[in-house]
């Protein structure tokens, strides 16, 4: 008979306790949280739920921690766009399009 | 462009507000030495964040003159209450998202294929992350943040635009649900899966493979 390794059990057995345990939610509910929890919007009590469930489910320790350094690289793409970069260079006629048509 | 909340707010020193003031009074009395710098100093800026919208220079070109033209129109109802910057970074963004809106859209890929797995017991699906890069080691490399620019492209408009507004041009959910005449709940629900379908996307970066 094959043995089942510790992994493949640890799953369901977290699933169960995210399920059954009072204060704990599952990785699907965490889902909904993390755009507020980023945000600061969590009340107190939600607030300890959701980081009750970071301690104890690593996948979402990790997912989150991946999650926010994607917010990360994006806003320091934009950052990176308008100083490495340099800001684009405006055409000569542009401006004089905008100015010209303040006087029509 | 990211906007500190002392500054949208409004509660700059009063020296650089009078002095907001003092060219928008300028501006209203038709001074073209006045309007001249005032395009100079704020195109450029404006001309790209147009483009990190619309990723089209002509159309962002268009918006940036369309957007001066409502500047100068309405440059008597500037109070004073927030920069001039930000006040003109609000029509240039309002500016883009009509021509967002009147563009024939694409029809929409779903995401569906790029939003986070479950098992059976609502488990997440997700393989470990020995390594996560740092953010400014991904932005420091030019080919690295050419790729993530080309990701963001890849979502879906209603998607990308959301994420642009609120992580890149850094307006509040309130203020996004405004600007597209969405409620909250939707934004926040927006938000999440374009963050989550972009994380999706940039893994082989951010484990570093692609490095």
């Amino acid at each position: 008979m094959k043995r089942l390794g510790f992994w493949k059990v640890m799953p369901s057995f977290s699933g169960m306790m995210m399920r059954y345990m009072p204060l704990m939610i599952t990785c699907r509910q965490f889902e909904d949280f993390i755009v507020d929890y980023l945000e600061g919007n969590l009340s107190s009590k939600q607030k300890l739920v959701f980081e009750m469930h970071i301690k104890v489910c690593r996948k979402c320790r990790e997912y989150l921690a991946a999650y926010k350094r994607t917010v990360d690289v994006v806003e320091q793409t934009a950052v990176g766009d308008d100083q490495s970069e340099g800001l684009p260079d405006v055409p000569e006629d542009l401006v004089k399009a905008i100015l010209a048509a303040r006087k029509l | 462009m990211k906007f500190s909340q002392s500054e949208t707010q409004g509660d700059r020193g009063g020296e650089a507000f009078s002095s907001d003031m003092e060219i928008a009074i300028l501006l209203g009395q038709g001074c073209d030495k006045t309007a001249e710098n005032f395009v100079r100093q704020h195109s450029p800026w404006m001309l790209a964040v147009a483009r990190r919208i619309l990723g089209n220079d002509a159309s962002a070109q268009d918006s940036v003159q369309e957007a001066f033209a409502d500047a100068f129109t309405n440059i008597g109802r500037f109070e004073g209450r927030s920069t001039l910057k930000t006040w003109l970074h609000r029509i240039v963004v309002n500016r883009c998202l009509m021509v967002l809106r009147s563009a024939k859209r694409k029809a929409e890929e779903q995401l569906d294929e790029l939003m986070p797995q479950f098992d059976g017991h609502n488990c997440r699906i997700e393989e470990p992350w020995p390594q996560l890069l740092p953010a400014d080691e991904i932005c420091e490399q030019k080919q690295l943040s050419t790729m993530v620019r080309g990701m963001i492209d890849k979502l879906p408009e209603s998607f990308r635009i959301v994420l642009l507004l609120r992580d890149i041009e850094g307006y509040s959910t309130k203020e996004v649900a405004s600007q597209l005449e969405l409620s909250e709940s939707n934004v926040k629900v927006r938000l999440h899966r374009a963050r989550a379908a972009l994380k999706h996307l940039l893994e082989p970066v951010l484990r570093g493979h692609m490095s």
